[in-house]
């Protein structure tokens, strides 16, 4: 203590404490920022320059030379690893023809070459990156909690079993039965196309593994009332009764009134 | 009844109706089985084999009973599906069983059964005048003009109770329509479904409404050890008035009206999520179209010009929540709606909201 009061008034004393602060401040900010976002140094700098090739030679034609975005695509600095490994993984990006929405195809990259350009975007700017093998083991996740969230943020587009259902202008929400728990969780951290951006603290990294669990859950369950006709509800059942119901209706009341030989 | 001819006597009587001629029953064609006895003999076994399989069907039922108990889910499948059959299959075979006997056995000859007069015979009508008038006598209706006029007055006002009787289907509903939990000060909490304790309460910041997202939101005021006291306070009907859609677009792409301009924050902002066409919740936001569509019968909103219809059947915008940020940055309701939630109803002018 004597020490301290001694030198406290010392020229060199100011900066000292600047400093202490300066660490103290960056140390904590290190500690406490989001564990989810701007990870560019997973990405060697061989991986970034080779995704940088790629993407110049697929993906700047729209995106622009340096992603900045053109007048047909947006700009993709900050949008992170996670929206292309979603993007390119699903198959949706590159997209084949202009459309109400990119639609879901054969990826047209290998998954070292969609990691090289993730990095490559993660390196622009700081954004979510891919989650990692904790948050998608739908062994720790709880089903009935994930049922819940996804009734009240994702039923209503998704359909409640997640069978997909359509929205304005030929746009649609896709079936989620066959999407992986990795892309499952990159789209809701990512909001691809239309879809609301579900971020850490509208649904936490757990709260978005107890949804993948539920889609899991439903997408491999029997269904105990029989045939499911695509989970769609009143359309599919209606169209059945219409189409079968009726005809076997009409069948039966024209052999009742038809005259015997 | 003496009046059924059979076709054979009506065939010859050919009479022109509205200038066309009669034409009669079609010839007569007997069937196999009137002909041949043994096609009769086989039409008369399938009968009897669809009754069998009905009592088939009838034993299956009890048999599947007790065989498949109701149990584990896939259980319960077998369970319905196996009984389900068998009642299926014992009242199809005797169904099946009598038509296939009036088609095939019972005599298929065509019948005419000409109708009544539809007034009695001057003798019964003046029966029934009679017993009216000595009726008229005897009672002196006609003559005791003050019991009958009594009668009157006793019948016209005995309905009148049933006016009370449907007034107990209300009360009224009163104000209800026009406020909802919100209100100054009101901070905006993540819907996490149902009703939540106090406990579970998450009260919104604006730092964490990034663009692009979307919250359901729900007044902190919503939790189920409310003071209001049990019974006073309808949790679920609050919840469908209050329930709002939260969403951050980028402040350059929203057409705000001056008189809104500080109803959101820095581009947040909350709308009803009751469909003003028939209440359906509103929440199928598209976050670049910024369109939001009612899933029950496509009313489209324009988030970017107040929710605006532009297209399907909802004839107003969605109600906007005005919203502000607290000193400690959650983000907190101005006032209550400034005008009704919901769908629109006859007196949807004749009071002003809570707000």
């Amino acid at each position: 203590m004597k020490l301290l009061a001694t030198r406290r008034r010392h020229p060199m004393a100011l900066v000292v404490l600047l400093l202490v602060g300066l660490l103290l401040t960056g140390g904590a900010y290190a500690l406490f920022s989001s564990s989810t976002t701007a990870k560019a140094d997973e990405y060697s700098a061989a991986d970034i320059e080779e995704g940088n090739k790629l993407f110049v030679a697929n993906c700047a034609t729209c995106h622009g030379m340096n992603a900045e975005g053109t007048e047909n695509g947006p700009g993709l600095i900050g949008v992170g690893a996670a929206a292309v490994d979603f993007q390119v993984g699903t198959g949706r990006m590159p997209l084949q023809m202009h459309g109400p929405q990119g639609q879901v195809k054969q990826p047209q990259f290998s998954e070292e070459q969609i990691a090289q350009m993730a990095g490559y975007v993660a390196s622009l700017g700081p954004g979510p990156a891919v989650p990692e093998e904790e948050f998608l083991n739908t062994a720790e996740g709880d089903a009935a909690a994930g049922g819940g969230l996804f009734r009240t943020n994702c039923a209503m587009c998704h359909n409640v079993v997640g069978a997909g259902g359509a929205l304005t202008r030929g746009k649609y929400a896709p079936n989620l039965s066959e999407v992986s728990e990795k892309h499952l969780y990159e789209a809701m951290q990512t909001g691809p196309q239309n879809m609301p951006i579900f971020n850490d603290a509208n649904l936490s990294p757990e709260e978005k593994r107890d949804v993948i669990t539920y889609v899991r859950e439903v997408s491999e369950e029997t269904a105990p009332g029989g045939f499911k006709l695509g989970s769609l509800g009143p359309v599919s059942e209606g169209l059945f009764i219409w189409f079968f119901g009726l005809a076997a209706v009409i069948g039966i009341t024209v052999w009742i009134t038809a005259r015997s030989k | 009844m003496t009046s059924k001819e059979h076709s054979g006597g009506h065939g010859g009587q050919l009479e022109e109706l509205n200038g066309f001629e009669n034409p009669g029953f079609a010839e007569h064609k007997p069937r196999i089985t009137d002909s041949s006895p043994a096609a009769e003999r086989t039409a008369e076994r399938q009968i009897a084999a669809w009754f069998i399989l009905s009592m088939i069907g009838t034993v299956w039922f009890i048999v599947a009973y007790f065989l498949f108990p109701v149990g584990e889910t896939a259980q319960v499948r077998l369970h319905t599906m196996s009984v389900g059959l068998g009642a299926a299959v014992a009242l199809f075979g005797i169904g099946i069983g009598i038509i296939l006997w009036a088609r095939t056995l019972i005599t298929d000859a065509e019948v005419v059964e000409d109708r009544h007069d539809i007034a009695g015979s001057e003798e019964d009508q003046a029966i029934a005048l009679e017993i009216l008038e000595q009726a008229k006598d005897e009672s002196g209706i006609a003559r005791r003009s003050l019991i009958r006029n009594t009668l009157i007055a006793a019948v016209a006002i005995a309905p009148l109770p049933a006016i009370l009787v449907f007034r107990d289907l209300g009360p009224l509903p009163g104000d209800k329509l026009f406020n909802t939990l919100w209100d100054t000060n009101v901070r905006l909490c993540k819907d996490i479904g149902g009703i939540p304790t106090r406990e579970q309460l998450h009260p919104l910041k604006a730092s964490e409404v990034t663009i692009g997202s979307a919250f359901h939101v729900i007044p902190e005021n919503l939790v189920q050890d409310d003071p209001h006291g049990e019974g006073a306070f309808h949790a679920l009907d609050e919840k469908a008035k209050a329930a709002v859609l939260l969403m951050r677009i980028d402040p350059s792409e929203l057409n705000t009206d001056p008189e809104r301009e500080d109803w959101g924050v820095d581009g947040i902002v909350a709308y009803s999520k009751i469909c003003t066409h028939v209440g359906c919740p509103v929440a199928l936001y598209e976050h670049q179209t910024h369109h939001l569509l009612c899933p029950c019968h496509q009313s489209t909103f324009d988030v970017t010009n107040h929710c605006k219809v532009i297209f399907g059947p909802a004839k107003r915008p969605l109600p906007q929540l005005p919203i502000s940020v607290d000193s400690e940055g959650y983000l907190v309701a101005q006032s209550d709606f400034t005008e009704p939630v919901g769908p629109t109803f006859w007196e949807i002018n004749t009071r002003e909201t809570g707000a």
